[in-house]
């Protein structure tokens, strides 16, 4: 079976849409040279009306995107630096996210906002290592954070094909992750659809992005002492309540590990629905950057603010070791 | 050219529209309050006088002059302003975002100035379609000193897309006088994306309409974006909210010096008396129909507060689980 990498998953699975729906195009800076690699080859196949290079002004473009989109365009808007997302936090969530209810329901706004490289980028310095997807949760904008090329593939291909703004984000730690894939298996996930990687009775890990891997390597390490389950909810708006419910009445303990800042994080989210509305046995615990972390531009300090295996391996522990409420 | 009468029939017809929603703001029936048009009423008429059907407008928040000039049915902006079902959006976007896509008028932002790139969009992806559409997007004195504007002047210069974008310079960003405000000119804005600019007297409608109409024909005949600085002045306050705080932002005299030049008074010279007197009266049982309509019109179930969200239907959580 060839080998997908995540990489190339975005590239085929934009490619398809393109090919598949003449609506769609694609934006951003730099795309003349595919700097990203995602659109590679793309400026040969589709010419510079759907491959379009636009200077940097992302908020120009952003609410171009918007404005084309409500002429029955589906853009897709590629971005090189996450910390950009929030420079056009207005644009996403003020505009382009109310303006379906702001008409009353008369029409969407069909843009996909593409972060191919979020999260932490060593040495880049303050502004270039954030992982902001846990904002966007927080106001309402449908939000994907996949971890495997398959599911790259299928929630790129359903945020293009979604009549609502999708912003996606590829972490940039999983870019490299390949997989065995059989093409014809490819195609669209569903939204708000968790995934369980790996199957346990003891603990529910739910991890996000490129700490689904993280998770994985760790469970196997423990896989002596307990058995934990996985568990990756691949959106994190809308998120997979009812698929965490189900995980957790099978195993009772949960630990999330998320690479948001602590506060009014995703880990945060997940634990206090987990608290109000499912059977906890034991108190739950979430392994995050601290407060407000902000990551440098020195690796091994800013690896000291990044969640790691270790603090998951001592989280997991932790959660099993307690003798309940 | 432009039909004399027609354009002293919008004046006329904006500026009763919005005195009689004044009335309804005073009257609690519009919640939101409004930011009042009058004494600007020439640009939105002249301005949409050149338009076609299919062209598009992009409205800000002082926008129902632009709404009514754009065809809007009046009956369904009315009751959107005072939150009714039968709004042109269903009471969502009320009288600060309206839009209604029957009528050609996509978008008000309230983020002041973020309207230029969204019409960008609609123009290039108009243009790629080969469409003859030509869009035309209004705002204030107060967006020239935002950068979000800037961008959009450049893309739409950048790539000759056919929009026309329409500054109406009342003279005042909320309370901030405009010469205090921006640097440089409002033209000179324009001219430095290679956009050409003109400044226009916004009193009069047949010189709006004149200078608007050459863009529109620049535009849509390929000759890419203009931008027309429209001198003008609102009689009333930003908001309503000023009917409680009477600030003093404004002389008086300033006041009285602009109503000498009332876009109304300048047009209703140049139409003969008994049509104007037959329009006027048109006009006032029209808008009887209008206010009977908005008020008779139900108000939406709270239980329906999540509808139209999300285009699939999506229903968020509820902020509280039992």
């Amino acid at each position: 079976m060839p080998k997908l990498s995540y990489l190339k998953a975005l590239n085929r699975a934009l490619g398809d849409e393109m090919d598949r729906d003449e609506s769609v195009f694609v934006l951003g800076e730099d795309m003349n040279f595919a700097l990203t690699n995602v659109t590679a080859g793309f400026l040969d196949r589709f010419g510079p009306d759907r491959v379009v290079e636009v200077p940097l002004t992302e908020q120009g473009f952003t609410n171009f995107a918007t404005g084309a989109a409500m002429a029955g365009r589906r853009p897709v808007v590629e971005f090189q630096i996450p910390f950009l997302l929030l420079l056009v936090f207005e644009q996403i969530t003020n505009q382009a996210n109310k303006f379906l209810l702001m008409s009353g329901g008369q029409r969407s706004v069909p843009v996909t906002y593409l972060m191919p490289a979020a999260g932490w980028r060593a040495g880049w310095g303050a502004q270039h290592s954030d992982q902001p997807y846990s904002l966007f949760a927080h106001m309402g904008v449908k939000t994907v954070l996949p971890a495997t090329p398959t599911d790259a593939y299928g929630l790129l291909t359903t945020a293009i094909r979604d009549d609502d703004p999708v912003v996606f984000f590829g972490p940039l730690a999983a870019l490299p992750v390949r997989e065995d894939v059989d093409y014809a298996d490819l195609g669209p996930i569903p939204l708000g659809k968790g995934r369980v990687h790996r199957a346990g009775t003891d603990v529910t890990v739910v991890a996000l992005g490129h700490l689904v891997h993280e998770a994985l390597a760790v469970a196997e390490e423990l896989a002596d002492e307990a058995s934990i389950e996985v568990w990756d909810p691949r959106s994190v708006y809308p998120f997979d309540w009812a698929g965490l419910a189900e995980s957790v009445a099978r195993t009772g303990r949960l630990v999330v590990f998320d690479d948001s800042n602590r506060a009014c994080g995703m880990g945060a989210e997940v634990l206090a629905t987990a608290a109000e509305e499912m059977r906890l046995t034991a108190p739950p615990k979430r392994v995050t950057r601290p407060d407000g972390a902000i990551v440098g531009a020195v690796p091994e300090l800013d690896v000291a603010l990044q969640p790691d295996r270790a603090q998951l391996a001592e989280a997991i522990r932790a959660v099993l070791k307690s003798p309940g409420w | 050219m432009p039909d004399s009468l027609a354009l002293y029939r919008m004046i006329r017809y904006i500026r009763r529209f919005e005195e009689r929603s004044l009335d309804l703001v005073r009257a609690g029936e519009i919640v939101s309050g409004m930011h009042a048009c009058i004494g600007q009423e020439a640009v939105s008429a002249g301005a949409c006088a050149t338009l076609e059907p299919d062209d598009i407008v992009l409205s800000s928040h002082r926008g129902h002059g632009h709404l009514l000039a754009k065809g809007c049915d009046p009956k369904r902006v009315l009751a959107e302003m005072a939150g009714k079902v039968t709004g042109i959006d269903k009471g969502r976007g009320g009288s600060f975002h309206p839009s209604d896509f029957t009528a050609g008028v996509y978008n008000a932002t309230g983020t002041v100035g973020h309207g230029a790139g969204i019409a960008a969009g609609i123009a290039w992806a108009a243009k790629r379609a080969g469409e003859p559409t030509v869009v035309l997007s209004f705002f204030g004195d107060g967006a020239v000193t935002q950068g979000a504007l800037l961008e959009g002047f450049n893309l739409a210069g950048l790539w000759q897309l056919p929009v026309v974008y329409i500054c109406e310079n009342n003279r005042y960003a909320t309370t901030l006088p405009v010469d205090t405000a921006v640097s440089g000119t409002i033209t000179g804005r324009g001219e430095a994306f290679g956009i050409p600019s003109s400044s226009v007297d916004g009193q009069d409608a047949e010189t709006v309409y004149a200078a608007v109409s050459e863009a529109v024909d620049r535009a849509r005949s390929g000759g890419g974006p203009s931008l027309l600085e429209m001198r003008t002045y609102r009689y009333h306050g930003h908001h309503t909210f000023e009917l409680k705080t009477r600030l003093k932002y404004r002389e008086q005299s300033e006041i009285d010096e602009w109503k000498a030049r009332d876009p109304l008074d300048i047009q209703a010279a140049r139409v003969p008396e008994a049509d104007r007197l037959r329009v006027d009266a048109e006009i006032e049982a029209e808008l009887d129909e209008v206010v009977r309509f908005a008020l008779e019109s139900p108000r939406p179930d709270p239980a329906d507060a999540m509808d139209h969200m999300y285009a699939d239907g999506f229903r968020p959580r509820a902020g509280v689980s039992l």
